[in-house]
């Protein structure tokens, strides 16, 4: 194992908690999905290091479904919601942004904090970046919880995957290939569903505002 | 203190002050070319300085003795400033003096005296300068100082010299506390020097400006010292940039003539900063005054963010 | 261990002489009481005469830090309960901070005080006098009882001072919320005392010393000492006082109160933490530096929002007592991790800037002094421009002002520089937990010194700079003879902390040896004129070269461009992007040069606005900056203490045998409880 695949792999874990603060801060909705993209492309990179690292063939593979899939597919399927529904402009009001950052920042610790205990555990290469992965599973988490418009909920679950993907990855040294080809047709029909939804949503209410939901409950 | 040092000292303090602005000239025909404008020469900060220098000063009925000696303090600020950064040796006799802290406290220092010296005149607009300016510094020092902190971690030492030459010893080596550290200094420099997202150099719309509101009353050679001041500031953010970021080629004052062999290194890093500055001022857009704190509470946060990682990983 | 003469024949020690420094100032009291109208004899000769025995205090100080410690009993007080009294280099660095302050303040003090209503000058010149003796006998006390004699006398003699002008009702009010907070303090630091003596009825700081605490009553004293010694250090949410009684005051007690009694309470948390309780847990340290750093930060947002000078500068003395706590919270947890020369660390930065925020602050107070004199105005919108009448007093609080902003080359940066060396060295503490404390609290430190920076360039801006807002105060007059010799020897100890960190840590030095078992001393003597605090590569900084260097590149650039162009200089009117009718009051106000921190710290104010309709002929615009603390915990307590004093009203009859009743009740409870 060559120190520059770990530095490399730290190098990507840093970019991905940095693209997941960029996305808690991120008012666009065009840009956010630039920044999903990014993740993507970021993971691919992971996996394919790491394919490298060991020389585990079917490494190289989840690689490749990964690109197809995170990198072209589902950006190219958002795009086309966002055109659709046009909100390709769409600039969400969102509260205070330093705030957000600070609970990030809290978020952190506390994902490097219970990191700790399992990264020890681990025997894989990247166990150092398990905390950034968790970090950033849970700084989606946020995202999806300070989003009141459907599009960048759906982002924020997407990105969601995106953390626990790397935490996998990195953790495990990658999955068995039947868990990957699962989650990745899971990821797939879940944004073709949030779609339907989003359109269902937008006849419904005029708007994407899924604060609009909170009228369904029954009183 | 060998006469090596010393005439590192000397060249690398000369040097500064002499390249300042042609750094601020380059930067500007980047932005003139890459906006389609036609670009001003290469020499134009020089022009200025000398047309300042030789105009007469014109100073307000009751200007006092702070509004004068300002400009002087500030120049003295940032040529020590430019000092003990490390650009060309890490054989500097008066780095010893100041280490990444005072650093940031000098260009506080140069900061207060200049935001002082606008309300001096007692006009609208100075004061509106000089509280802006505050408010930029006040969120860009604690940002510049984690920036500095995330670094000297790593290298074990707050002094710029021995981060230089421990990190360039090391050779490439990618640190994710560094990576964030690396974006926040970015927005720091754009904020501290009065560049696009947060003020436009080149503008004096009174809702807009920061820095041309600070120095609206001055006049003649203290302009000139003022304008000559923010080369040099832009000068020493760009050598804190180089020496965190992108140590290599500076000479540890092996022997004199290495100074000279870092000196073209020097000129290439400094090139390719400027350009990149160029570009990213002109893909942004100016923020409103009140986006400036969140542009740099960002900053500062991502900072923080930097400095933790680096405690949670151990390095 | 030497003891006093007083009782043991022999050469005299230096406690003697601190004794003798504090009974000449008592006699100086006296003396006033008998002159209670001769403004004249307590103005020039007895103040005058308080502030020599101030240097005389500063010197035997000065030696007696290096000294070995010495004790005395004294006779005084009840029987069977003498006095102990000991100096040890702890107790000889706070006498150095206050003779030190008081030299200063006691010859600005001789200019200052005028012939109006309130207290007579003797009577004043009586309390101002027991004040300081009283700080210094709170210092040297031994035993439990002479400190909180002289912790009391020290509170009541304040109180009396705040109150000088005490027909203003708002003033009386201010000494009435100091003296309660004081008292919940004392109650506080007595029944830590309590716990401390362990039982053994001797309240000795020797027996003190002595005793093992569990960690359980340890930490119950610990929590005791803190909060009765925040309430006079004025942490949060004890602070209120601060601001209230600061305004009120003289502008010399305002001096003494911010700049030497909140030390006070700084050694008494010292005294308590690192030498009469023998263990100290990490918890404690990350409570201090968690309630030092909210403190800081409340105070410095305070602070920029203030429009009144004195409030603005109560508000920043809160911020750097907070940035104490912080400084003696990393002490406490390097020193329980047994990490000795990092606590010697930060513990030399917390008394260095004891002694810098001594100087720095009481030197502001005595400027705002002086430029209440001249002009009668504390309100800052109301200021402007006194550079042009008073450039003496404004020169003096620039160097306060830049020392106060923690900038370089002054004394308040050096401990900034510490303190953030201690942060920064911290990265070896064993629990993880800790490690991702750290950087966050120094980045909040960093953020707070930025701020004081924002602070004081508001605070000397518009008092000093710009155009006179008021017409008036183009009659305003320049301090006068003792107020100069008092301010130039406060602006001389600023400027000699900043430049000489060396030497100043030297005298720190034992201090932190006796505290921690370690210091600075060795390793920073060997470096010449660099201050060196743990390794050469590590870190250095050489405030004396900074100044140099920046004078030398100031005077180089003004003779070459005075060489090479020329120096003409035309005056004219000012130019203001070519706008005629500007009038002094186009300038920012004090309310606008706040507005960015009240707007980017919304949440911690209490704002009241008032803002006018766009139909308003004469519009106004009023806001008013409230303490949330107030509100929710201050307001509410004051009501229940008073809905609780409505029920026990009820017990009130009227009628004598009811009365009797209720002492025969008593009596017989008290008996059978004795009885058991």
């Amino acid at each position: 194992m060559s120190g520059l695949s770990i530095q490399l792999i730290d190098f990507l874990a840093a970019l991905l908690l940095m693209l997941s603060f960029a996305m808690i801060s991120q008012r666009r909705i065009l840009s956010l999905i630039h920044l999903f993209t990014l993740q993507g492309i970021t993971l691919v990179a992971t996996t394919a290091i790491v394919a490298h690292a060991t020389g585990q063939e079917h490494l190289y593979l989840s690689a490749g479904l990964t690109f197809a899939l995170k990198v072209i597919l589902i950006p190219l399927l958002l795009h086309r919601i966002i055109d659709r529904l046009n909100v390709r402009w769409d600039v969400e009001t969102l509260i205070n942004i330093p705030t957000l950052m600070i609970i990030g920042i809290v978020l952190v610790i506390v994902a490097f904090d219970l990191a700790l205990p399992i990264a020890k555990l681990s025997t894989s290469i990247a166990r150092g970046t398990l905390g950034i992965a968790l970090a950033c599973v849970l700084l989606s988490l946020m995202m999806m919880i300070t989003r009141s418009k459907a599009v960048p909920q759906v982002i924020g679950f997407l990105s969601l995957e995106n953390g626990l993907f790397f935490a996998a990855t990195a953790s495990t040294n990658g999955m068995p290939m039947v868990v990957e080809l699962g989650i990745a047709l899971d990821v797939l029909v879940g944004v073709l569903i949030l779609g339907v939804f989003m359109f269902h949503i937008r006849e419904q209410f005029e708007s994407l505002d899924i604060r609009h939901l909170e009228r369904l409950k029954e009183d | 203190m060998s006469a090596a040092s010393l005439s590192a000292q000397f060249l690398d303090i000369v040097i500064a002050l002499l390249l300042a602005p042609l750094l601020t000239g380059w930067v500007n025909q980047w932005r003139a070319r890459l906006q389609n404008r036609s670009a001003p020469s290469l020499l134009q900060p020089y022009r200025l300085l000398h047309k300042l220098f030789h105009k007469e000063s014109v100073l307000a009925e009751h200007a006092s003795p702070l509004f004068r000696g300002a400009p002087y303090i500030l120049l003295g600020c940032m040529t020590l400033a430019c000092a003990i950064v490390p650009t060309l040796s890490t054989d500097l006799p008066l780095a010893p003096a100041a280490d990444a802290i005072a650093l940031v406290g000098l260009f506080a220092l140069g900061r207060l005296f200049i935001s002082l010296a606008a309300m001096d005149i007692g006009t609208a607009f100075g004061t509106l300068g000089a509280r802006r300016e505050m408010l930029v510094g006040f969120l860009a020092e604690p940002a510049l100082l984690m920036v500095l902190f995330s670094v000297s971690q790593i290298a074990g030492s707050t002094s710029l010299t021995t981060i230089v030459e421990r990190l360039a010893d090391q050779g490439p080596a990618i640190y994710t506390s560094v990576m964030f550290a690396g974006v926040a200094f970015t927005l720091v420099a754009l904020a501290e020097n009065a560049r696009i997202p947060v003020d436009n150099p080149a503008t004096h719309l009174e809702l807009t400006m920061i820095h041309e509101a600070l120095i609206l009353e001055y006049s003649g050679r203290h302009l000139a010292l003022i304008e000559w001041a923010a080369s040099l500031k832009l000068f020493a953010y760009s050598g804190i940039g180089l020496a965190l970021f992108f140590p290599w080629g500076v000479s540890e004052g092996q022997s004199p003539f290495a100074v000279l062999y870092a000196l073209p290194v020097l000129i290439l890093k400094l090139a390719i900063g400027g350009f990149l500055l160029a570009v990213l001022e002109t893909i942004s857009a100016k923020l409103r005054i009140f986006r400036v704190p969140e542009f740099l509470a960002t900053a500062f946060l991502l900072a923080v963010i930097g400095m933790l990682v680096n405690n949670l990983q151990g390095h | 261990m030497n003891s006093s003469v007083l009782f043991h024949p022999g050469e005299w020690l230096y406690l003697d002489w601190v004794l003798l420094v504090a009974s000449a100032w008592l006699s100086i009291g006296l003396i006033g009481v008998f002159a209670l109208r001769r403004l004249a004899l307590v103005a020039k000769v007895l103040f005058p005469a308080g502030g020599v025995f101030g240097v005389v205090l500063l010197g035997i100080a000065l030696i007696a830090t290096q000294a070995a410690p010495e004790t005395a009993v004294l006779p005084i007080g009840l029987p069977q309960l003498p006095f102990h009294f000991r100096l040890d280099s702890l107790s000889a660095f706070f006498l150095m901070v206050i003779g030190g302050v008081a030299a200063g303040v006691s010859a600005f003090a001789a200019g200052y005080f005028r012939k109006g209503e309130g207290t007579p000058p003797g009577l004043l010149c009586l309390e101002y006098h027991v004040f300081l003796a009283a700080m210094t006998l709170v210092v040297l006390a031994d035993d439990a009882y002479a400190f909180m004699v002289m912790w009391e006398t020290m509170a009541l003699a304040s109180f009396l001072l705040v109150t000088t002008n005490h027909r203003i009702p708002e003033i009386r009010n201010a000494g009435f919320l100091y003296l309660l907070i004081a008292h919940i303090g004392a109650i506080g630091i007595l029944l830590c005392f309590g716990v401390l003596q362990a039982n053994t009825g001797d309240y000795s700081f020797e027996n003190m010393r002595a005793q093992q605490l569990s960690p359980f009553w340890a930490s119950i004293a610990f929590l005791l000492a803190l909060c009765g010694f925040g309430a006079k250090a004025g942490l949060l949410p004890l602070h209120v006082w601060l601001p209230e009684a600061h305004p009120a005051a003289p502008s010399p007690v305002s001096a003494l109160l911010s700049g030497v009694m909140l030390k006070t309470a700084i050694y008494g948390i010292l005294r308590v933490c690192f030498d009469l309780l023998d263990l100290r847990l990490w918890w404690w340290g990350v409570l201090l530096i968690a309630v030092g750093v909210v403190t800081a930060l409340f105070g410095v947002i305070f602070a920029a929002a203030q429009v009144d000078m004195k409030r603005l500068l109560a508000y920043s003395s809160i911020e750097n007592i907070g940035i104490l706590f912080t400084a003696i919270g990393l002490a406490v947890l390097f020193s329980s991790y047994g990490m000795l020369p990092m606590a010697a660390l930060a513990l030399t930065a917390a008394l260095y800037h004891t002694a810098g925020h001594a100087l720095f602050k009481s030197l502001l107070f005595l400027g705002t002094g002086a430029v209440l004199h001249a002009t009668s105005e504390r309100s800052l919108g109301k200021l402007g421009g006194l550079m042009r009448y008073m450039p003496w007093v404004a020169w003096v609080c620039l160097v306060g002002v830049i020392a106060s902003a923690g900038l370089p080359p002054l004394s308040g940066f050096v401990s900034e520089w510490l303190l953030l060396q201690g942060f920064l060295f911290a990265t070896g503490l064993p629990s993880y937990f800790l490690n991702m404390l750290i950087p966050v609290v120094a980045a909040l430190v960093a953020l707070v010194a930025a701020l004081a920076g924002y602070t004081m360039v508001k605070f000397f801006g518009i008092i000093f700079l710009g155009r006179p807002r008021e017409e008036r105060l183009a009659l305003a007059h320049d301090a006068g003879a003792w107020e100069r010799i008092g301010m130039a020897w406060l602006v001389t100890g600023s400027l000699a902390l900043g430049l000489l960190p060396i030497q100043f840590i030297q005298v720190i030095d034992p201090v932190t040896q006796y505290l921690t078992g370690a210091g600075l001393g060795a390793t920073v003597a060997d470096h010449g004129w660099l201050l060196v605090p743990v390794a050469l590569d590590r870190s250095s900084y050489g405030p004396a070269i900074f100044l140099l260097g920046i004078a030398i590149c100031c005077a180089l650039v003004f003779i070459i461009v005075r060489g090479i162009y020329h120096g003409r200089v035309r005056r004219s009117a000012p130019w203001d992007c070519g706008f005629p009718w500007q009038t002094a009051r186009m300038q920012d106000t004090a309310e606008g040069f706040g507005q960015p921190i009240r707007q980017i710290f919304e949440p911690f104010f209490d704002l009241d606005r008032q803002l006018p309709s766009p139909f308003d002929s004469e519009p106004v615009y009023r806001v008013q900056v409230g303490d949330y603390f107030w509100r929710w915990l201050y307001l509410p307590a004051a009501a229940g203490v008073e809905r609780l004093a409505r029920l026990l009203g009820h017990l009130q009859q009227g009628r004598i045998t009811v009365y009797l009743l209720y002492s025969f009740l008593t009596l017989i409870a008290v008996l059978l409880l004795v009885r058991r």
